[in-house]
């Protein structure tokens, strides 16, 4: 089964991009320790999944690019199409000639009802391609107008148009220290419009991505393309072909389906993050090796504590004493917080898979007690390497993590709110204060379950 | 992508905008090496055909034939005007698109809002529709004008009205130029003031500059070019002053220095709307982020660097210079004191080889020192454009809505008080039509109100930040 990537704006045109990159390069990687039926049968269900073939024979991704200017769609076409290797389709494009300006309101009420027909039937050819759809993908940040407001429409219409398809929208987190002023609030907006329209949103954090870069793969001047190589990394360590029940040669067909059905429970709970070991600089990969053992103990902890990455992981953090109630609101503030799951998925790819022993996450003490472990913990495996690392491990939860950002975004937003500091800016465009204490009421209420598990 | 068009009116207007126009062929040429007619050119200059005759001249793509600014010159006396079009310059300007009278505006802003104002509205629309017309996108109005004469600041400012209600969903940003303390005109402080309320009401945003300030950077850099320091050869076209390697050769004039810095301020305002970059920063941003209340639009701009050192290798600690320079008094634009004040926004923007971990460190660095309004504590908008300007690897442009402006404002207003209480003058402006001393008392009032709301923020500086109370669920 196919799916189709939605690109919208700078952010999401730009990592788009990058994750095309990447899915296909590590699909025609030669080193993928394994035998070549395999390799094939691997290298087969990525096309599926991802690209479809043009007449010359150069794979075209199944994406759709949006964007309201003409200057970041013009690059990313002719990026791909100058490797040579894979390129977009020629009328996969729908541009327009001004931005969105970095308002909410204006990508969302302006942009959206004037170029909705456009785009989506331009999303309708490319599911059209599809042999079988397993879902949309969409790509966005939430700091700016395009991304975020526009994303938000286009997603609702998503819901409306294809309600028996998934969801699932990569969004990206912004830099606590802004990258755009009005920020929390296009974030606040999106969030809680996605929350009602999107089955799952996987969340990516500037920061976090940037400290990886920084202290993992040891990058002295980090640029924005060094930060979306490093997600789209993680994201093809989900998304690349993984084994279904029959095992060897044979790769799972409906990935979205999968990851919803493993991780998202209950549609309060929504928020899925990624973490993936090992990550470093292909120089140091040179000389290193790993095991099962030593990989999934670090990356049970980074779960536990909440990192994002395998350098400085609090190893203090322990989970509670089963029977023990665990604390409401107050919990936000204590150091020693330990990171409740809902439900985790981990994914292993390499050496010697079967013989990784992944206990560790069957403890009942990680997670909330309305589901039983069996069925809040599943692995996904395949022989076949992963861009060049003998052995990596992906894991995907549904966890309190992004518990705290959320509440800081929040917290922020409402307090600019108080002030009615740039109000007037989405009033313009048809966002009344209402709407805004929609959003606040609704992300409020995620805020206090996530807390309460 | 979009277009703007520059509106220049007035003395200073003019000859500003005839230094930004040579600067702007200057850094197009340098990046557009082939001669073809793309969209970063074309926000600014349209492509003609020359041996069209009329209006059916335009290219809109393929080669460059002959480039026209998207320009309108308007000036109440013919001097200026006149050397431009005789000059160098002269084929770079549509000579349909001004609009000029003989006998000037006697530095009273009531003969150009008022006069020549409702005598040439219909010529001035004119002019504007035609260039909107050869537009595909019209984003933004530039007008240049200086506040203290009687036509950019009269007439200057009777267009924003205009533009306003003619081109209501077009953005009008305004680079004026404030009078110092010591100006030679004596009603400068009338016409300010009778300006400042029609820039409070109609303007997007205002990028106030004083020559005080233009003049100090060109000392310092005199400073540094006469300093005779060993390793000290500067670039020469990477002045921030100078129009060396310009395209056309001109003259340089006694304001064409400090002009020059105004050029690169714009020129660097608009560069991550023309070109590429990792992340791109449109005009309507800057409106956007920057203007969180609407009369709250005046932004204090600082440009850095000024000159280019001729040694190549640029390490990491100069790029961190770059960024203290940014918010150091010496590379304003105009006379404040933004870091002992309060930041409601700031916005940082970078050309060049700059990455984001540069910015990200910087602003970490800074951070501390700078005071930011409590609903804003991460106010910062930044932007990331890989085109550097001529002559630089890198650059900054930091633009501040920072209560700082403040003192300007109030000395401007003492400076009219002073005049108005002994009826200095006043004859020249009441005798006009449609001019009352009510006309007075309303730009006053105007600035006053302006004032009391930056008081009432600065009254916050001191108060600790608390947060607003949160909406609380029932679970």
């Amino acid at each position: 089964m196919s799916i189709v990537t939605v690109q919208l704006g700078q952010c999401g045109n730009q990592i788009g991009f990058e994750v095309f990159d990447a899915l296909y390069t590590d699909s025609h990687c030669p080193q993928g320790l394994c035998s070549k039926r395999e390799n094939e049968a691997y290298q087969a269900s990525c096309k599926e999944r991802f690209f479809s073939e043009e007449e010359n024979g150069v794979p075209v991704a199944r994406a759709v690019l949006v964007d309201m200017e003409p200057k970041v769609t013009n690059q990313t076409l002719s990026k791909a199409a100058q490797s040579g290797r894979w390129k977009y389709g020629q009328h996969s494009c729908f541009c327009q000639k001004q931005g969105s300006g970095n308002n909410w309101a204006y990508g969302y009420s302006v942009h959206g009802p004037r170029h909705e027909e456009s785009i989506m039937n331009l999303i309708q050819k490319e599911v059209e391609k599809c042999d079988s759809l397993s879902g949309f993908f969409i790509i966005m940040s939430m700091a700016g107008g395009t991304g975020s407001g526009l994303g938000a429409f286009v997603t609702q219409n998503l819901q409306d148009q294809y309600s028996n398809s998934l969801k699932m929208n990569q969004i990206i987190w912004p830099y606590g220290t802004g990258e755009v002023i009005v920020q929390n609030y296009n974030s606040i907006l999106t969030l809680s419009h996605l929350y009602r329209s999107s089955d799952a949103l996987l969340v990516h954090e500037n920061d976090a991505l940037h400290k990886i870069c920084a202290k993992l793969m040891n990058i002295k001047q980090i640029s924005f393309s060094d930060i979306n190589q490093v997600l789209a990394h993680q994201l093809g360590s989900v998304f690349q072909p993984t084994y279904s029940v029959e095992g060897s040669c044979h790769y799972r067909r409906n990935p979205l389906g999968d990851l919803m059905e493993n991780l998202v429970p209950h549609p309060e709970f929504k928020m899925l993050g990624i973490r993936n070991i090992p990550q470093m600089s292909e120089n140091s990969l040179a000389y290193s090796t790993f095991t099962w053992a030593g990989l999934l103990k670090h990356l049970r902890q980074m779960l536990i504590s909440n990192s994002k990455m395998e350098e400085g992981i609090d190893w203090q953090v322990r989970p509670p004493l089963s029977g023990l109630p665990t604390l409401g609101k107050a919990s936000l503030n204590r150091g020693l917080h330990f990171n409740m799951s809902i439900a985790n998925l981990v994914i292993l790819r390499g050496k010697d898979v079967h013989s990784a022993d992944l206990g560790g996450f069957k403890d009942s003490a990680l997670y909330t007690s309305w589901l039983e472990p069996i069925n809040a913990f599943n692995v996904w495996k395949t022989q076949r390497a992963f861009s060049k690392y003998e052995k990596s491990a992906a894991l995907v939860s549904n966890s309190q993590f992004l518990l705290k950002p959320l509440d800081t975004i929040v917290g922020k937003a409402w307090n600019m709110f108080a002030s009615k500091a740039y109000i007037h800016q989405y009033t313009k465009f048809g966002i009344e204060e209402e709407d805004f204490l929609d959003s606040f009421t609704l992300l409020e209420q995620v805020v206090a379950s996530y807390c309460n598990l | 992508m979009t277009q703007s068009v520059v509106v220049q009116v007035g003395q200073c207007g003019n000859q500003i905008g005839c230094c930004f126009w040579d600067l702007a062929l200057r850094e197009h040429a340098a990046v557009n090496q082939k001669g073809i007619y793309d969209e970063a050119i074309s926000s600014f200059f349209r492509n003609v055909d020359t041996r069209v005759v009329g209006d059916g001249g335009s290219i809109s793509k393929g080669k460059i034939c002959s480039l026209k600014a998207r320009a309108v010159l308007i000036d109440m006396e013919e001097g200026v005007v006149n050397e431009i079009l005789q000059g160098p310059l002269r084929d770079v300007f549509d000579s349909k698109q001004l609009i000029t009278d003989i006998s000037g505006s006697g530095n009273n802003w009531a003969v150009g809002h008022k006069v020549f104002g409702s005598l040439y509205q219909e010529q001035i629309l004119e002019k504007l529709r035609k260039s909107a017309e050869h537009c595909d996108c019209l984003q933004c109005f530039f007008i240049i004008h200086s506040m203290g004469g009687g036509t950019g600041s009269g007439l200057g400012t009777f267009l924003l009205k205009l533009l306003e209600d003619e081109f209501p969903e077009v953005y009008r940003f305004v680079t004026s130029v404030y009078p110092s303390g010591e100006d030679d005109v004596i009603t400068s402080p009338y016409n300010s003031i009778l300006a400042m309320k029609e820039l409070n009401e109609h303007a997007d945003c205002v990028l106030p500059i004083d020559n005080q300030s233009l003049f100090d950077i060109i000392s310092k850099i005199d400073l540094m070019v006469n300093s005779g320091k060993l390793g000290t050869t500067i670039k020469p076209k990477s002045l921030v002053t100078s129009s060396a390697g310009a395209v056309k050769k001109r003259h340089q004039k006694p304001f064409d220095a400090m002009n020059n810095i105004v050029a690169n301020l714009l020129l660097n305002l608009t560069s991550s709307a023309r070109f590429e970059g990792s992340l791109n920063m449109d005009l309507n941003e800057i409106s956007m982020n920057l203007v969180p209340f609407p009369q709250l639009h005046y932004l204090v701009s600082s440009l850095t660097p000024l000159y280019t050192l001729a040694d190549v290798n640029i390490p990491t600690r100069r790029l961190d210079q770059m960024f203290s320079d940014a918010f150091s008094k010496d590379h304003q634009l105009i006379r404040a004191d933004p870091k002992h004040s309060l930041y409601l926004a700031c916005a940082l923007m970078l050309r060049g080889n700059v990455q984001v971990s540069d910015l990200r460190r910087n602003i970490e660095r800074l951070k501390p020192s700078l005071q930011f309004v409590s609903w804003n504590q991460e106010g910062w908008k930044t932007s990331l454009c890989s085109v550097p300007p001529v002559g630089h690897s890198h650059s900054l442009l930091a633009l501040a809505n920072n209560t700082c402006v403040k003192p300007t404002f109030m000395e401007l207003k003492e400076r009219f008080m002073r005049l108005y209480k002994k009826k200095a003058h006043l004859h020249h402006y009441l005798q006009i039509e449609g001019m009352e001393e009510s006309s007075f008392m309303e730009a006053v009032s105007s600035l006053s109100g302006l004032i009391e709301e930056y008081n009432q923020l600065d009254a916050t500086k001191s108060m600790p930040v608390e947060d607003f109370p949160r909406l609380s669920i029932a679970v």
